[in-house]
């Protein structure tokens, strides 16, 4: 049982034009072996958000926790995954997945035993001994699951993690993600600005208006799994994608009306 | 360039544009000439010691440099208190040119080689260790962000993120720092030195030898080009992960 939970949280910044909160009192709880997905325009503090629960960032107030336990810091009960490529260059595609088994000491054939096991699921293992560079953007981003995974980690932290992917190769990855976790079940928390994206993957949608950053309505999304590419088209998906755009946009057009009516 | 010069020398046709008289021999000798006085010099008057003299000043120079640059430069990059230490000093050290420390250095450490090593160190060490810094402070915060959630310790993430991270860009630099070290280096010969190739020019232009001055010039250019070959090479060695390498 892993869930993560976050209370109360928000989160200012100061900047040269003064202070910006990011983030207003969000509070929220993933339960156990949950597909949770972040949606919301950019600049709405959804990525800060996600590095606050990853212990990157430390929130102006409130807390986070996973299994009940308040977290301090980055820590590897949590894998990330990010959507810049984060793959260490210098190292062979195996040795970037056994880069967290190798912190903690463990030994070589039980790390070898790990890599050699993620390799074959994410379809890369024939590219163990290949440097990052020879990998297209969709590998890259496998080998970087693959990485959060080898630490066992209890939730996955998913920021747009397929943003840079061109639509065919993201539409691919999508789907090898749910199958990566029906197989392992973990709890993730995904962000993203794709709603497609989110309803396809998430067994609940969280949507977030920005300035300030705040949680907007959480919608569980109703289509029963395994989901497959048909579910783009049927009238459900229809009605949730139009909920979930209406929340969003009906904010920024209340931002538009708001500068109008300035003087 | 060389067609160029050629052109110049033999034809005569500096004057029609305004430049100095370079078809006298005596301004511009022909690549010939200048062909015939290197093999001369170092066939008969021991100019391959004065390479290897020069050649090892700024080998020991540079090291000396690179030994202590490069450490550091990678401390300050990384830890924010030994940057609020070094970094004001270095920075107002780097703006001093070296060759005004020159008549300093002779007091300090005589005329010969101790002093030719300061002159290039004092002209490397400093800009080589602020580039140094910039490249280990430059290293994606995502790569160390990355570890940090994979588990590493702050120590962990020096040795296993930040310094492997920072070879390339310190190689590269390096490359560029011992351009600067044959820069300094001819400067500290042409004021004070018995043997090294700023000697020779300086022992040539007394004598009014414009073909061993240019060929002396063209042996320096010729080394760097193997210097940057030699770095070039060990690139492709050591970081065949990079981007830039194809094989």
């Amino acid at each position: 049982m892993s869930s993560i939970s976050v209370s109360d949280v928000s989160m200012v910044f100061e900047t040269r034009r003064g202070r910006v909160q990011a983030i207003d009192r969000v509070s929220l709880e993933i339960p156990d072996a949950h597909f949770a997905c972040i949606v919301g325009a950019s600049g709405c503090g959804k990525s800060t958000l996600l590095n606050i629960m990853g212990g990157l960032v430390r929130p102006t107030s409130g807390t986070v926790r996973v299994d009940g336990r308040q977290i301090h810091g980055p820590g590897t009960d949590r894998g990330m995954v990010f959507q810049s490529y984060t793959l260490f260059p210098w190292l062979r595609v195996r040795e970037n997945v056994e880069f967290g088994p190798r912190l903690k000491r463990m030994a070589k054939e039980e790390r070898r035993r790990i890599s050699d096991r993620l390799l074959q699921e994410m379809g890369l293992a024939d590219f163990a001994r290949a440097y990052p560079k020879e990998l297209s953007g969709g590998m890259k981003q496998r080998v970087a699951i693959a990485r959060a995974l080898a630490n066992d980690p209890k939730v996955l932290l998913m920021d747009e993690p397929f943003g840079a992917l061109d639509a065919l190769t993201r539409a691919a990855a999508q789907r090898f993600l749910t199958q990566i976790w029906e197989q392992h079940r973990r709890t993730i928390a995904f962000v993203t600005h794709d709603i497609d994206e989110a309803i396809f993957l998430g067994d609940t949608v969280y949507t977030m208006t920005p300035r300030p950053g705040r949680l907007r309505e959480v919608i569980p999304v109703d289509i029963p799994r395994p989901r497959t590419l048909d579910e783009f088209g049927t009238p459900r998906f229809g009605e949730l994608k139009r909920h979930i755009l209406e929340l969003i946009i009906e904010h920024e057009n209340r931002g538009v009306s708001q500068t109008a009516a300035a003087p | 360039m060389i067609g160029i010069w050629a052109l110049v020398a033999y034809t005569g046709a500096a004057p029609a544009l305004g430049l100095p008289n370079l078809h006298n021999p005596f301004f511009l000798p022909s690549p010939g000439t200048v062909a015939k006085s290197l093999y001369n010099m170092f066939a008969h008057e021991g100019f391959a010691h004065d390479v290897w003299a020069s050649t090892r000043r700024i080998g020991l120079g540079f090291l000396i440099s690179a030994a202590i640059g490069i450490p550091l430069g990678i401390a300050i990059g990384s830890f924010r208190i030994v940057q609020a230490f070094f970094e004001p000093i270095i920075a107002a050290v780097r703006y001093m040119p070296a060759s005004a420390f020159i008549p300093l250095l002779i007091i300090w450490f005589g005329i010969y080689e101790k002093e030719k090593i300061a002159v290039i160190f004092i002209g490397v060490f400093f800009p080589l260790t602020l580039l140094i810094a910039d490249v280990s402070a430059g290293i994606p915060k995502e790569l160390v962000n990355i570890a940090y959630t994979l588990g590493a310790s702050r120590w962990q993430v020096f040795w296993r993120v930040l310094l492997p991270a920072s070879w390339p860009g310190v190689l590269d630099n390096m490359r560029i720092g011992i351009g600067w070290a044959w820069t300094y280096l001819i400067v500290a010969e042409l004021v004070a030195a018995s043997s090294g190739i700023g000697h020779v020019i300086l022992s040539a232009s007394r004598f009014l030898q414009t073909d061993k001055i240019i060929a002396a010039i063209i042996t320096i250019g010729i080394l760097g080009l193997l210097t940057d070959a030699l770095f070039r090479w060990l690139y492709w060695l050591l970081f065949p992960y990079s981007e830039r390498v194809s094989r």
